[in-house]
């Protein structure tokens, strides 16, 4: 089974619209939430009168600070750097507003119609303070010492904090002395990702209910990171984390934003405990695009040394976030990412980078689908394009250069990233893009866009070489039980964001067992299904959960030996386990199935044969190392240069994942992160007028690529370098769709242009391209433009 | 302004008698007043097309329709496209056997507005159903697959 094209044991229930996302979760009684935004980037709040809006029949409660102060800031989940805990969000805004969207106040009315008319009569008046939008000019003061005592919680006074939250370098080597040896040319970049994010098609929401009779507060439409939010409401409410009960139901995408701990979330476990009714709060599109985490927006600035031959000696670089106007759950995880990913596939000896992470007033930013690596990987490739520009060479030779050789695998990079040493496990980043070469001609693609721009047509080919990583640990665990009618459960503290795990590890499963997949049913998601579960972010379930999941179903089989051979009168060796059954080798028409095994594990009867009752066993799976998948993007672009559009004509990704689980589920990944990417690269992006005034809100003006902007993606999976640091071999495939996406794009429109580095900023919009088509072709326009 | 009016809907074949405001939208009528959560709110602005329904015959966006003005149309939903619990409405299967979907969130809309399409124009070439499929967003699958998915089941219903 594993390998396998298997189809989607997910499906079925999604395609009768018989799914439960979290809006789908109903019961009698309950409030519905509406939150009271700030409408204004920066202000101190002189007042919030809510009088008018518990005036209407059917509201039951309105809240502003006052009501919820005695709540600490919510905390970090991922890369907690001290120095960033006077940053941290308070539950509704707390004297000052920071961003327009901050929650201010919360109404709880019998009906999501009646809130939001409720919401409307909350009188919020703000006194103006000056935006600061541009993180790149010196940092401002941003929170005093009262603030920043308060949203720290350390119970020790501190001094005011100004707008760079933090700064710190991560390096290996000694990069000045490089330098200073004066052999070598030196190439400089300026690299700039707009700021854009997930986006996922279900806006977020929660359903909370306080069960008396149960003594539980049960949380629907969970997300992510059931297990982390269940202990930090349990915190936040004074219940323990065994009388929270965390459910994810159906999830409508995720991709990094959707499933962190908001204000939002605790508002609504809050008011369930406080009201004593179910809370719903489900959030609306626009709400989505202000309230819940923007993510990229870097501004980088690469300095490297460089030989003749193309080869990267030394780079020292330093770029700054955009945090937006609090930092949450995420910590300094982007910026930490972007830093310790930032040499990708490359060598080079001697390295630094220095990372800014500044305050704006503008929403607050977080992860999104390859955090760090979209950002980092544009800078980087661009500079590799440029170097290979400056000093007449290739790019695929600069590139080639400058691997790290298979023959160095593993190869330890002297940082930390996520908090784990990095080895990049195994790789053959040179056999990668010979099969790409290969498999879709480069040398004809080449050939041919240069004889189309020899006739006139403005067309380019590109490329992006990177580094993932995946597997985050340090654990994950699964249990798989056979009931006594055979049907075979994995229940693990996995989540979904509707990627197909299911399937996934319902494939591994069924591969120890010899049964077919969409026998295997699974249950995850649930903090009162299993007991430990770190989460679906960073790529890491097929690895983690995928190994637990093997783990487990290998102890299963383990014991479903043991009981036959007790049963059957014959030793362990002589058995194997194969169509769901235990049957003798030398006589395969001996057997016992599963489900008669199950029953001799009753009980009673268990005890009798010295074994725990009941046909079930547990596996776990620990990695201190995270696993390192690599890929090659490459586009076809043609340039209309009357209108500016960038046309992608094609787009091809190799991807080596080690071992491919389900390969039409990893392509699906990879196709859905370049789509998700192009819109990165060309369309989205969330812009702010000078007072921070956020201008797009909708989705008329944040632009998502529709079936038109997609071109038909060409992938090529690979299995050449099996990760070993898991039973699997398997890397992540979630991440990898999108890396390189601004990357290629970039490089096949600066070929188009016959302009190397003409393009140093995305999205890449219609009006740069048009600038610089202009001046390219001069009087001449390309053929395209007459066109239209 | 929280006057109710009695209407009726027509959905799936069911008659459905309810109580609401006028202001009241016909997906959220579909959702909380008939129990039909297949048809889901990804935007309600219009945009994403994931509340795509069919009204005699036609996709349209239950966003943007007052459920008031629903009254005597035949609506169908993504509950109504499989003809019984065993099979699939052949956008359905075509949407499972070619990975259509992900997350599953935009795909009763995509379903929706596939099915109205090949129900009106069943020979539709595969430009004119990127043309179709451009009119509602996803986010997780690239949209390859759901134009191979709607080829595929254009092909079975055209034959």
């Amino acid at each position: 089974m594993i390998g396998a094209r298997a189809l989607r044991l997910e499906d079925p229930v999604l395609l009768r619209g018989a799914g439960r996302y979290a809006a789908d979760t109903y019961h009698a009684g309950e409030l519905h939430m509406r939150v009271v935004r700030s409408p204004v980037a920066h202000g101190r709040v002189r007042s919030v009168d809510v009088a008018d809006a518990l005036r209407l029949d059917g509201v039951v409660a309105a809240w502003s600070y006052d009501d919820v102060a005695d709540l600490p800031a919510i905390g970090f989940r991922l890369t907690p750097r001290e120095e960033l805990l006077p940053y941290r969000q308070p539950v509704l805004a707390r004297r000052v507003v920071r961003y327009v969207g901050e929650p201010v106040a919360v109404v709880f009315a019998t009906s999501a119609y009646l809130a939001e008319d409720a919401a409307e009569r909350v009188v919020v008046e703000i006194d103006q303070l000056p935006a600061h939008v541009d993180p790149d000019a010196d940092p401002v003061a941003w929170v005093d010492a009262e603030q920043a005592t308060w949203a720290a919680g350390l119970g020790t006074p501190l001094p005011e904090q100004d707008s760079e939250a933090t700064r710190f370098v991560t390096e290996y080597g000694d990069v000045e002395a490089a330098f200073a040896t004066g052999a070598g040319r030196i190439i400089e970049l300026d690299a700039v990702i707009g700021r854009h994010t997930g986006v996922p098609m279900e806006c977020r929401g929660l359903v909370a209910r306080y069960v008396e009779a149960d003594q539980e507060l049960v949380i629907d439409g969970a997300a992510k990171v059931p297990f982390w939010n269940r202990d930090a409401i349990a915190d936040l409410t004074g219940l323990t984390p065994s009388q929270v009960v965390v459910r994810e139901t159906h999830v409508g995408g995720g991709f990094g934003p959707r499933g962190e701990l908001y204000p939002e979330d605790v508002l609504v476990a809050l008011a369930a405990m406080r009201l004593r009714a179910p809370v719903k709060w489900i959030e609306d599109r626009q709400e989505h695009l202000l309230a819940t985490n923007h993510s990229r927006g870097q501004h980088h600035r690469l300095r490297a040394l460089v030989e003749e031959d193309g080869f990267i000696r030394a780079l020292d670089a330093s770029f700054t976030l955009d945090q937006g106007a609090y930092v949450r759950t995420h910590g300094a995880t982007v910026g930490s990412l972007t830093s310790s990913m930032l040499p990708g596939p490359y060598v080079i000896p001697h390295f630094r980078v220095e990372a800014h992470v500044r305050l704006t007033h503008k929403t607050p930013h977080g992860t999104y689908r390859s955090p760090g690596r979209y950002e980092g990987t544009f800078a980087r490739e661009r500079l590799v394009d440029k170097i290979a520009a400056e000093l007449g060479l290739g790019r695929e030779q600069v590139r080639r250069r400058n691997f790290i050789a298979v023959e160095d695998m593993p190869y330890e990079r002297p940082i930390q990233a996520m908090g784990t040493s990095m080895v990049h496990d195994s790789g053959d980043y040179r056999l990668l893009l010979d099969k790409m070469s290969e498999r879709y001609d480069f040398p004809g693609i080449r050939a041919e866009v240069a004889a189309r721009r020899a006739a006139g047509e403005a067309v380019g080919f590109g490329f992006g070489y990177f580094v993932e990583k995946s597997g985050i640990g340090p654990v994950e665990g699964a249990r798989i039980s056979v009931d006594t009618r055979g049907r075979v459960s994995v229940t693990c503290g996995a989540s979904s964001v509707g990627q197909g795990v299911d399937t996934v590890l319902a494939q591994v499963a069924a591969e120890t067992l010899g049964i077919p997949h969409d026998e295997v049913r699974v249950v995850r998601g649930r903090t009162d299904r299993f007991g430990y579960g770190r989460g679906a972010f960073a790529t890491r379930l097929s690895v983690m959960a995928g190994s637990a999941v093997a783990n487990a179903a290998a102890a299963l089989r383990d014991k479903a030996v043991r009981v036959a051979a007790h049963e059957l009168k014959v030793s362990v060796e002589e058995l194997e386990l194969a169509d769901g059954a235990v049957r003798l080798v030398s006589d395969p028409g001996t057997r016992l199935s599963l489900a008669e095994i199950a029953r001799l594990l009753e009980p009673v009867r268990a005890v009798e044969i010295k074994e725990d009752p009941g046909l079930d066993a547990d596996g776990w799976f620990r990695s201190d190392h995270m696993t390192y998948p690599y890929g090659l993007h490459a586009a076809v672009v043609r340039l209309d240069a009357g209108t500016g559009q960038t046309v992608v004509e094609r787009y091809l990704v190799g991807y080596d994942v080690g071992r491919a689980l389900n390969p039409t589920l990893v392509e699906g990944q990879i196709a859905g992160g370049v789509a998700q990417g192009l819109g990165g690269a060309l369309y989205e992006e969330f812009r702010y007028a000078d007072d921070g005034t956020p201008l797009c809100t909708t989705f008329m003006d944040y632009l998502i690529p529709t079936a038109h902007e997609v071109p038909p993606i060409e992938i090529l999976i690979t299995e050449d370098a099996p990760s070993p640091i898991n039973p699997l071999g398997v890397k992540g495939a979630g991440e990898g769709g999108v890396t390189a996406v601004a990357a290629a794009i970039a490089s096949a429109v600066d070929d188009a242009l016959q302009r190397p580095g003409a393009i140093t900023s995305v999205p890449i919009r219609p009006q740069a391209v048009h600038d610089l088509a202009a001046r390219v072709t001069g009087s001449r326009p390309p053929a395209d433009a007459a066109t239209g | 302004m929280s006057q109710t009016v009695p209407i009726r809907l027509y959905v799936n074949g069911d008659r459905h008698d309810i109580e609401i405001e006028p202001r009241r939208t016909l997906a959220d009528a579909l959702r909380d007043d008939c129990g039909l959560t297949g048809t889901h709110l990804g935007c309600e602005h219009g945009v994403c097309g994931a509340c795509t329904i069919l009204v005699d015959g036609k996709p349209v966006r239950a966003c943007l329709m007052f459920a008031v003005q629903a009254e005597g149309t035949s609506i169908r939903t993504v509950e109504g496209l499989a003809p019984d619990d065993q099979q699939l409405h052949p956008v359905q299967r075509a949407f499972w056997e070619k990975h259509g979907l992900q997350c599953g969130f935009c795909t009763p809309g995509f379903l929706m507005l596939v099915a109205g399409q090949l129900e009106e124009k069943p020979d539709t070439d595969e430009e004119e159903m990127r043309d179709v499929l451009s009119s509602n967003l996803c986010r997780c699958t690239g949209y390859q697959n759901i134009l191979k998915a709607s080829m595929a089941a254009a092909e079975e219903m055209s034959g």
